[in-house]
Order: C-alpha cells, then sequence, then structure tokens
C-alpha cells in the first residue's frame, strides 16, 4: 500500500518583545505567513525547526511549532481554523491583526507560496 | 471605595519594579522563558494566539471613574484602543507588548490597581454580586469581606503554589448574581435567628471539563472567624488536592471524592487548630475600618417615581434598571452586548465617556458584572433619562440586559491560545438573529453562554442554553446544553446531542426557542419551562432539519 503523501508544513513562533506571530523563512522569520517557507516533508521542517532554537536561546523568539498547511495554486491555506485565524487576526475584527496591514487576509486569501525543496531535486505540489 | 493603604502601595509599587527587571532580564537572555513563564503569569501576562494578553484584576468588581480612565488611557497608549471585560469581572487587554508591559502597571499602580494573581495557581481575584452595596434584596455589602479575602490571600505563602487556581466569589443577597455555586469557594452573607449576620460558606464548585455545583462547608461562620474558617478549608485542600493531573486538581474534584460531611470533618479540625493560635482572628476594628471604605453615598430624599422619557427609555427600564435599596435611586446596567457586536468590549472612547457621565452625574463608582456588562449602582431615578439618552449616543444603551442577546461569550478562537472554537462569531449571529425587541421581551429571561473550549470560561455550564465550541480535525462544532443557571437555583445544563456546525447553530437555538414559545405557560422563563417537561422536547425539535453533521 503507497504511503500517504506527507502534509507540507510551515514554522512559526512568536517574537519575544511583541508577542507578534512569525513565520520561518530562509533561517529568519517574517511576519506574514504568505512570505513563509513550506516544507514539503517532514525532514527539512524538522531541521528548521531545530534551528529555531538558537533562535529561542537567543531571545528572538518563543514556542516555535510547525503547523499543516495545504498548498495550491492560489497559494498557502492552514489546515486548522486556530491557525487561519492566528495569520490573519480575530475573524470578528478586521482591522485587528496582520489583515489590518495586508487587506488581502480579509479573510484569509492566498497568495502563491515559495515552496522549500526537500530534496536536491525541484519539488512541485 | 477600598483606598489603598500605605502598605498597599508600597508593596504594589514594589512589584512593578520587581516585574520590570524581570522583563530586562528576559529580554537580554539572562532569564530563560521557562524561567520568565511563572514569573509574567504571576503579572496577569499570558501569550495567547496574536500576542501577549495582559488581564488586569478589577477587585470585587468596583472602579471608579478614575480607575476606568485609566483604562481607557491603556487601551489607547499602549493597545489596540478596547478592552474585554471578562466573566471573572475582570478588564484584558489583547495586544500589549512585552516591552511595554512594566510601564502599564506603573500606569495601573498609579490609580491603585494591578495584575497580580489573575493567573497561576493561587487566589484569584476575589469576584462579587456586581450590584453589592445597592440591591434592594442585600443583607450586607459584600465587599468588605472581598477585600478582607484579597489582602489576606495577597501573595499568602501557603497559597502560592496551590494544586491548581482557586476562584472565590462573595454576595450579600439570597438572590444569587455572582454565581457562587460555581465557585471553589463562596461566601454568602446570611442572618441567623438572632439577627446576626455572618457567612454561609461553600465549596468544590467549579466549571471547566467537569462541572460541579458547590455544597455548604460551612453554615454560620462568625465574622470575627472567617479568615480561620477559609484558612482551614483552603489547607484541607493544599494538603490533598491533586497534583499528579491537572484536570483533577481543583478542589471541587476533592471536595466531591470527599463529600460534605468529611470535608466539614476535616475543615472543623484544622479550624479548631487555627483558632487555637487565634492569629487569623479579624478584629472589629478592622472590620470597621474596611467597612468604612464601602459606605455607601449619602442618599438624598428624593421621589421614587420613574420619570418619563419616551419607549426607547421606557424600553431600557425595564431590562436595564434594577430596584436600589434606597427610595429615588436605581442601579442602571450597561449592557456591552450591542446587537451583533462583541461581548465585553469597550472602545477607549466609550470608557472614557462613561467615566465623564459619571462625574456628570455624580457616580463615584462602576462595577463590571461577571456577564460582561458594567453597572452603575447608585443613579438617581432622576437622572435616568438624561444617563440613557447619553448611553445611546455612546452605542451603549441596548436595551437587553437578561434577555436572549445579553449573551456571555469568551474569547474564544479569534484570541485565546487553549479555544477550540470560536465564540463571538456565534453570539454575533444569534445576536442578530433575535435582534427584534418584541421578539426579545416575548421569550423573556434568558441567558446564553458560550465557551469556546471545555474550560468553560464563558459560563456554559450554567447558560440556561450554553454553547460549547469543540474541534474536530480543525473544523469547528458547537453543543447545545439546556437547563443550566448560575443563580440561586443553580443546575448544571444537560447536553442535548452531537454537535452542530458553525452555521447550523443559530438555527437549532432558535428551533429550542421555539419549542418553549410553543410548550411554556403562562409566566414560565425558558428555564422552568424546560424544567416541566425536560429535555426531549428541545432534541425532538433541534435535529429535526437533519442537517446537523454529528462528530
Amino acid at each position: 500500500m503507497p504511503m500517504a503523501a506527507p502534509v507540507p508544513q510551515m514554522l512559526t513562533a512568536n517574537r519575544l518583545k511583541d508577542g507578534d506571530v512569525l513565520y520561518w523563512k530562509a533561517g529568519g522569520w517574517v511576519e506574514a505567513l504568505k512570505d513563509g517557507d513550506v516544507f514539503a516533508e517532514a525532514a527539512p521542517a524538522d531541521a528548521a525547526l531545530a534551528e529555531a532554537q538558537s533562535f529561542v536561546t537567543g531571545n528572538v523568539v518563543v514556542n516555535p511549532y510547525l503547523f499543516d498547511v495545504r498548498v495550491d495554486a492560489n497559494g498557502i491555506h492552514p489546515v486548522k481554523e486556530r491557525e487561519i485565524i492566528r495569520a490573519a487576526g480575530p475573524s470578528v475584527r478586521d482591522d485587528l491583526g496582520k489583515q489590518a496591514l495586508d487587506p488581502s487576509l480579509k479573510p484569509v486569501k492566498p497568495t502563491p507560496a515559495r515552496i522549500v525543496p526537500a530534496k536536491d531535486t525541484d519539488v512541485s505540489i | 471605595m477600598y483606598r489603598y493603604d500605605e502598605f498597599d502601595a508600597r508593596f504594589v509599587a514594589e512589584r512593578v519594579e520587581q516585574f520590570r527587571g524581570q522583563v530586562a532580564r528576559r529580554l537580554s537572555g539572562e532569564l530563560t522563558e521557562d524561567q520568565f513563564k511563572p514569573l509574567r503569569l504571576m503579572n496577569g501576562l499570558y501569550l495567547q494566539l496574536h500576542a501577549y494578553m495582559l488581564r488586569v484584576a478589577v477587585p470585587y468588581g468596583t472602579m471608579s471613574a478614575k480607575q476606568l480612565r485609566m483604562q481607557a488611557h491603556i487601551a489607547r497608549k499602549y493597545d489596540k484602543g478596547y478592552g474585554h471585560f471578562t466573566t471573572r469581572q475582570n478588564i484584558q487587554f489583547n495586544w500589549p507588548r512585552l516591552v511595554d508591559v512594566p510601564d502599564i502597571l506603573a500606569d495601573l499602580a498609579s490609580v491603585e490597581m494591578h495584575a497580580i494573581q489573575t493567573s497561576g495557581n493561587c487566589i484569584r481575584n476575589v469576584t462579587a454580586d456586581h450590584f453589592a452595596g445597592a440591591a434592594a434584596d442585600e443583607i450586607e455589602d459584600p465587599r468588605p469581606i472581598a477585600e478582607i479575602i484579597r489582602q489576606w490571600s495577597s501573595l499568602h505563602p501557603e497559597f502560592s503554589y496551590l494544586p491548581r487556581k482557586f476562584k472565590i466569589a462573595v454576595s450579600g443577597s439570597p438572590h444569587d448574581r455572582a454565581a457562587l455555586k460555581f465557585h471553589d469557594m463562596a461566601i454568602e452573607i446570611v442572618r441567623n435567628d438572632k439577627g446576626e449576620t455572618g457567612y454561609k460558606v461553600l465549596v468544590g464548585g467549579g466549571m471547566g471539563r467537569t462541572p460541579y455545583i458547590g455544597y455548604v462547608v460551612g453554615e454560620f461562620v462568625a465574622k470575627q472567624d472567617i479568615l480561620a474558617f477559609l484558612e482551614a478549608v483552603m489547607r484541607v485542600y493544599n494538603e490533598q488536592g491533586r497534583r499528579d493531573n491537572i484536570y483533577k486538581a481543583r478542589i471541587k474534584i476533592l471536595a466531591n471524592a470527599l463529600g460534605p460531611d468529611e470535608m466539614r470533618r476535616q475543615a472543623m479540625v484544622e479550624f479548631e487548630e487555627i483558632k487555637k493560635s487565634g492569629t487569623l482572628q479579624v478584629p472589629q476594628e478592622e472590620i470597621d475600618r474596611i467597612d468604612s471604605y464601602f459606605m455607601p453615598p449619602v442618599f438624598e430624599t428624593l421621589s421614587d417615581e420613574m420619570p418619563k422619557g419616551g419607549s426607547e427609555f421606557e424600553n431600557w427600564v425595564k431590562t436595564n434598571v434594577s430596584k436600589h435599596r434606597a427610595p429615588g435611586y436605581a442601579i442602571a446596567t450597561i449592557s456591552l452586548k450591542p446587537i451583533g457586536g462583541v461581548p465585553g468590549d469597550a472602545t477607549a472612547e466609550q470608557m472614557d465617556a462613561i467615566a465623564d457621565l459619571m462625574d456628570q452625574f455624580g457616580l463615584a463608582e462602576i462595577r463590571v458584572s461577571h456577564e460582561q456588562n458594567l453597572v452603575l449602582p447608585h443613579a438617581r431615578k432622576r437622572d435616568l433619562p438624561a444617563i440613557h439618552s447619553r448611553l445611546k449616543e455612546l452605542g451603549l444603551a441596548t436595551p437587553n440586559a437578561g434577555l436572549i442577546t445579553d449573551i456571555i461569550a469568551c474569547p474564544g478562537l479569534d484570541y485565546c491560545d487553549l479555544a477550540n472554537a470560536r465564540s463571538i462569531p456565534i453570539a454575533q449571529k444569534i445576536s442578530e438573529r433575535f435582534a427584534d425587541l418584541d421578539r426579545q421581551h416575548n421569550i423573556g429571561e434568558l441567558k446564553i453562554k458560550i465557551s469556546g473550549c471545555i474550560n468553560a470560561c464563558g459560563h456554559h455550564h450554567a447558560g440556561h442554553i450554553g454553547i460549547l465550541g469543540v474541534d474536530k480535525k480543525g473544523i469547528e462544532f458547537y453543543q447545545l446544553q439546556l437547563g443550566g443557571s448560575g443563580a440561586e437555583d443553580a443546575s448544571i445544563g444537560e447536553i442535548l446531542g452531537p454537535g452542530f456546525g458553525k452555521d447550523e447553530i443559530a438555527d437549532a437555538v432558535e428551533r429550542v426557542i421555539g419549542a418553549y414559545l410553543d410548550l411554556r405557560h403562562d409566566g414560565e422563563r425558558f428555564l422552568d419551562t424546560y424544567r416541566r417537561v425536560g429535555i426531549v422536547p428541545f432534541k425532538n425539535v433541534a435535529y429535526q432539519e437533519d442537517l446537523h453533521a454529528a462528530y
């Protein structure tokens, strides 16, 4: 029986000094989900999570963790409602949170994703 | 109102500076997050879904105009222009930056407020009947004993690391407006056959994953003995409360395991030991000193007639104005439940304007209710039309106190890191569905309470109609519970059946209401009808559309 394809993941954390939600990108952090890295397979996701610990010990972020996303032609979609709301802001106040600065997040509208290859090959999802 | 003495002021100021140092050490890396987290929680600072959240204690729900203005100032300067009043009579700010929190705490200290013990496994902010000192049915104002408990429990070394958090509520009226029986411990002021007042003490109530209704552990505790008695019960809990399982750590689990007789016996053993030492006797002069801070205003001799003010005013009076102990006065509830709004939210402008209104009409205090409204406890009846008019300008005159749109809702998944589902949008949908005031009046008293997770901050177990949000594979579902009550006739709601989707729950509530209107006898509230006919007729109609998705 074929193995199920791994669910793509992203890495997130909160910035220590103000609590803002951040997403991992290329060894650092960005504020918008749409700009973050999507890991097609578990190994690079776990590697990023391990690398993120240096930002924890460096007092930049707290509580890094991986979460599931779907990626399609329209961009990135967090699988769980929690992460959809976290990426945008309260669903009851579109003037608050990241959606206040990015109208495309009202409601969360996916944008093209930057895909991190799982291996040294081209990966399309 | 209580005013800080020299000790209070120094203690709170020192605590601010202590936390300022802790924040600096965290930012510099001297403290790890694991070391810092318990310190920030002791100061009411959580990390939530989007940002930090600061929970500010409003002792027994009472604030002055100056203190309310400070909340507006904090909302404006450090947050995003609003605050959220909670079911524990606190106010929460959802967006403070960690680097600003020491300054926020310093600003709070300047008006004799703080965020201490609004989190953690300690005795939390003591809550009280929001009509305290004003209610017509009140035996005594319960806030002096709440203040005595606050002083006794603040930084109490024996109770700073309890098995779990501990919530105390107080009331001085036979009509329970403080949900006493759902608290870890509760105090009701009662009068004995000799006409003396004392305290009935309840223990073991709670909501959350395992709801219980508290039972009486002390029928009539003398005033000077109250701290000794409370400490005795706390010792039983501290010694035997379970620390091995967070879900079984609240006193309700212990109280239920021991049963009333054994709990009373053990509490009395501890009580006698404490009494022997005599250290926890509350001197009468101290009781008198604290009492003096809570003296009601000198009431003028006024006409008791309700002034005329048009139909909107009369509708507001019908639900939002309650009987006061003094002729010519009334208790006015400021609804924070505008139709389709966010329950409990108030903007900085609204808070400032309410403070101005308090000054204009000589109202020294405002109260926060556990039902997420504000209350003006000592309004002159003759001023009510003008107060109503100003509240209307501010969007704060929704005439719905106690009606179906006066919904309690926790912040839910829109803000809370623990939540499984959103609460606020469900409250908004139901509020909009039942917006018609005639329809609300026809339905009568109905308390809908919504929680976004099993922790039950939205008191869903005590709702006439309770709604619990759950998560099923990342999708929100909502369980209906019927027949709960947080009043003196306390009861735990019964689960109706499988959950409803987020687009189905308002329809299900509407069908349940329809059944009630069909079944009710004259004068029956929803709760009365439910208790008479049981759950089956409601279950039959709630699921009749076969639209729900069982989980």
